[in-house]
């Protein structure tokens, strides 16, 4: 009799594997006392920009490194190279997140030592990085103002992972009309747990400010 | 589209329980998916026809229980299931981002023969 139909209890999370390894980055990384932040965003808000001016402005303070997640070219490591900090490019081949593993992979070929904070530029997307944990200690969710004040409406469960909330690009906001007390108000609704900041990379505005958060986060690590 | 990798480890999972139960074919996967786990349903079925042809779950059916989100009040000390992605307690308007269910992703049983 072997077609007795069987039914096999399993009970485990789906993404086991990638969480169990998330929990092992983890634990390495607050061995290491390395400060973990994964910062997501929509292609386009200015991630890049805005960690090179970070890495520039860490230099001297915090040993810092950066793991930069693309699905090609590697474009953006480049662009934030040459501001003290090591860059380690994540190709993924049209996967439209990272996972722990690459993560592991990447930070073991960095190989710095006394690092203090590792910086985690996730593929610029806003729905599917937000179930996959990559080890990090905290999540930056970035929003510019030119994606509309309602962003986090509609992306609501990734700024619900939030620790932060980067509204960035804020020197044009008045040129393009941004209604800045709706977005706060958006922002709050959807993420009461995070904290919010306003930058800019270009101007510096709010630049101390999340610079000091990153500093002051490392508690976390 | 991360709904193929999910349902990619989700038949994988379930391949290797069904071969330690010594079965040689899938013919259900049972899912938990919370309404927040930021997984759309209709995408993983698509998904799932896609990563389960060529193995043992091919032709099986994907079936799951949508749990809702719970989250509590810590000022009116009770649970409520909120409206929409705003958690607003009903009592006292309050967000709360204290969720007790609606991010599960598990996978919970299969059958096979």
């Amino acid at each position: 009799m072997s077609d007795v139909r069987k039914i096999i209890a399993v009970e485990q999370a789906v993404l086991a594997k990638n969480e169990k390894m998330a929990e092992a980055n983890r634990a390495e990384f607050s061995a290491k006392g390395i400060f973990v932040v994964n910062v997501l965003s929509s292609p386009g808000s200015g991630k890049t920009e805005l960690l090179a001016n970070t890495l520039e402005r860490l230099k001297g303070r915090v040993q810092s490194a950066v793991i930069v997640g693309d699905l090609a070219t590697d474009n953006d490591a480049q662009r934030m190279r040459g501001h003290g900090a090591p860059v380690v490019q994540v190709t993924t081949d049209g996967l439209c997140h990272l996972e722990a593993n690459m993560v592991k992979a990447a930070f073991d070929e960095l190989g710095v030592a006394g690092l203090g904070l590792l910086i985690i530029e996730n593929v610029g997307n806003l729905v599917c990085p937000s179930s996959h944990d990559l080890g990090e200690h905290a999540r930056v969710v970035m929003l510019s103002v030119t994606e509309g004040e309602d962003k986090p409406m509609k992306y609501p469960v990734i700024f619900k992972t939030a620790n932060l909330v980067l509204v960035s690009k804020i020197d044009i906001a008045e040129a393009i009309g941004f209604d800045r007390d709706l977005a706060m108000a958006n922002i709050r609704a959807v993420a009461p747990q995070a904290q919010i900041l306003e930058v800019s990379a270009r101007t510096g505005q709010g630049m101390d400010a999340w610079l000091d958060w990153l500093i002051e986060s490392h508690g976390l690590a | 589209m991360h709904e193929v990798g999910i349902a990619y480890q989700a038949v994988e999972t379930a391949i290797e329980y069904a071969k330690k139960a010594g079965a040689t074919k899938i013919t259900l996967i049972r899912l938990r998916i919370g309404a927040a786990a930021g997984v759309v349903p209709e995408a993983l079925e698509f998904a799932y026809e896609a990563v389960t042809r060529g193995n043992m779950a091919e032709g099986s059916r994907l079936e799951y229980e949508i749990v809702p989100v719970t989250c509590y009040c810590k000022n009116c000390g009770i649970e409520f299931q909120p409206k929409g992605f705003v958690y607003e307690c009903p009592k006292c308007q309050e967000p709360s981002w204290d969720v007790r269910t609606g991010k599960e992703l598990d996978l919970m049983s299969v059958e096979a023969i």
